[in-house]
């Protein structure tokens, strides 16, 4: 299967990621590489076959209490923050 | 270049030697220090070393032994890969993305091996989120192999291995998710386990594809790994994905015989890719196996050559999930003055992750999205579903699987830049056992052309005890596990 620019900057918006002048043929080419060859799994025979949910059998998600485990710790995860103002992340003005 | 001499062999020999007080943690810590800085303009191993806090912490490991506290691994140095969160430490991911990123709390994995009294020398390189074969896809640069520095240490736990065959660790964890700590292992000449998916928690562990992420280790030996594996392994409350089943002393088994264990070979491991050379290396390994008791039958795996197509539906889409955390918001990379909220996330994205982070994201957005989910994603999964039921199968017939771990050895960086998909069948035999959740090990057995070549293991859910056991029974009669690069000797 064959991609073209079009399919590249669709895919490139709907993942929120700006792509250069330059990378975009890049990614036409290999992106139309990889699902030629992902293509082979037409040929597997799936018929009545369900899809794998955990990679273990018989094993579902774990679920836990809805219930406070841990204290605040906001001013510590807002060291790693771009910018940071009364508490707040601060983004570009979404709302004029 | 000359190195300061490693003070021993393997962490078995660090922890006897230990315990017989012929050196303390700080010696140790320093002499392995001294190796790491003088081998990092050759192999760029590490992207971050943490040489104060690993003296202070071997400081407090010798006070504990000398007031009769702590364990067997009580002093004993080790790096981590940077994908292990390390509270108070550059935690990078291999990625601008995380350039700037200090964690503010430890993996799960990191916290056990910390009990354990292990001191932490510093963080390795790796392939940028773990998404690479060759250790080139680092925004720190490429690691290189200690058998040959024109040449790849595999991927992407690349650093983690080269410190390791190059002794400048004594062992290090990693993480698999196709492959990524077999396939260096191998190409690197050290021993690698994956676990059970499920055994080794992964909170704290920088998130690819959590149906497939399992951290382990890399090691020298297999007595090292079951040394080590113990105090990384078992239930943690925060990974909802963690299985609650008791670890095992795996150091216990080690030496038990291989009478009556049977080894299936699996045919389609065996096929026009293997490199013939390694091939025959593989074939050595499989007579010392056999005289040491194992029987060795062929099986066949007919589902298992579809596992590279499948994990490149099934991987790309839980990453693009799971990178959809990178927003230039909360923490990492953020763009020059962003004009809106939507140039933000796109622009930070677009020039914090790399070339082959972006390729993946991209594929993963395409087989969920819309119109697609059915076609890819879904027949990815039953495909898995075939590739499970033919290990579930073989297992019926054996107790262990036997193959390669890689097709070739290492190969020069570089050569397969250029085509994603050659990249991706790095990985041909150690991707089926990530998709049916198994634990695999590499070990050296033997050179091909003066580069190691690595056989691989696979085994039942749980049955890392096993596995363990095979592999140190091999390691008694071989020293392939022993060889040292001459420049790092």
């Amino acid at each position: 299967m064959s991609l073209n620019r079009a399919d590249i900057e669709n895919i490139a918006r709907l993942a929120r990621l700006e792509l250069t002048e330059t990378e975009i043929p890049v990614y036409v080419d290999s992106l139309s590489r990889i699902f030629a060859f992902v293509g082979e799994l037409d040929r597997a025979p799936t018929a009545g076959i369900s899809p794998m949910a955990h990679p273990l059998p018989g094993l579902a998600q774990r679920l836990r209490p809805d219930e406070v485990a841990e204290s605040d710790h906001r001013e510590l995860y807002q060291r790693n923050a771009p910018q940071v103002e009364a508490g707040l992340y601060v983004v570009p003005k979404v709302i004029e | 270049m000359s190195l300061p001499a490693a003070p021993a062999a393997t962490v078995a020999e660090l922890v006897r030697g230990l315990a017989a007080k012929q050196f303390s943690s700080v010696e140790l810590t320093r002499a392995y220090l001294a190796r790491v800085a003088a081998a990092q303009p050759e192999l760029n191993a590490f992207i971050t070393v943490t040489g104060e806090a690993a003296l202070a912490a071997a400081a407090r490991a010798d006070a504990d032994r000398a007031a009769g506290r702590g364990g067997p691994l009580t002093g004993v140095p080790l790096a981590h890969k940077d994908i292990f969160c390390t509270e108070g430490v550059l935690t990078t991911c291999g990625s601008k993305m995380l350039a700037n990123f200090v964690s503010p709390y430890d993996a799960t994995v990191v916290a056990g091996l910390r009990q354990a009294g292990t001191v932490m020398l510093g963080k390795l390189n790796m392939d940028e989120f773990a998404m690479g074969s060759s250790n080139e896809t680092s925004y720190f640069g490429p690691v290189r192999n200690p058998w040959d520095t024109a040449r790849v240490p595999g991927g992407s736990s690349g650093g983690s291995a080269a410190a390791v065959a190059a002794r400048i660790a004594p062992a290090a964890t990693a993480t698999d998710t196709g492959g990524s700590i077999r396939q260096p292992a191998a190409l690197c000449g050290v021993t690698g386990i994956k676990p059970t998916y499920g055994r080794v928690s992964r909170y704290g562990m920088i998130a690819f594809a959590s149906s497939l992420d399992q951290g382990g280790l890399i090691t020298v030996s297999a007595e090292d790994a079951a040394l080590l594996l113990g105090p990384m392994s078992g239930f943690d409350p925060r990974d909802s994905t963690s299985v609650d089943s008791p670890v095992p002393d795996y150091t216990a088994t080690l030496t038990a015989s291989l009478e009556g264990l049977t080894i299936g070979l699996v045919k389609e491991f065996f096929d026009d890719g293997l490199d013939a050379e390694c091939g025959a290396r593989i074939r050595e390994a499989i007579a010392v196996l056999e005289k040491q008791g194992a029987k060795v039958r062929e099986v066949s795996c007919p589902n298992l050559p579809l596992s590279v197509p499948t994990y490149y539906v099934v991987a790309p889409a839980e990453c693009s999930s799971n990178l959809a955390r990178f927003d230039g918001v909360r923490f990492g990379h953020r763009c020059e003055s962003p004009k809106n909220l939507n140039d933000l996330y796109s622009r930070s994205r677009g020039e914090g992750f790399g070339a082959e982070v972006k390729r993946r994201i991209m594929t993963g957005t395409y087989v969920l999205s819309a119109g697609y989910y059915d076609a890819y994603y879904l027949k990815a999964q039953r495909v898995r579903q075939l590739i499970s039921a033919d290990f579930a199968r073989a297992f019926g017939e054996c107790d262990l699987l036997l193959g390669p771990t890689s097709p070739t050895p290492a190969f020069r960086i570089g050569d397969k830049c250029d085509d994603p998909i050659t990249m991706y069948l790095n990985d041909i035999y150690t991707i089926g056992a990530n998709l049916a959740g198994l634990p695999g090990m590499s070990l050296p057995c033997g050179f091909v052309g003066g580069l190691p070549v690595g056989l691989q293991l696979i085994g039942p859910h749980f049955s890392e005890a096993r596995m363990l056991n095979a592999a140190h029974r091999y390691q008694m009669e071989t020293d392939w596990h022993l060889r040292v690069p001459a420049a790092f000797a």
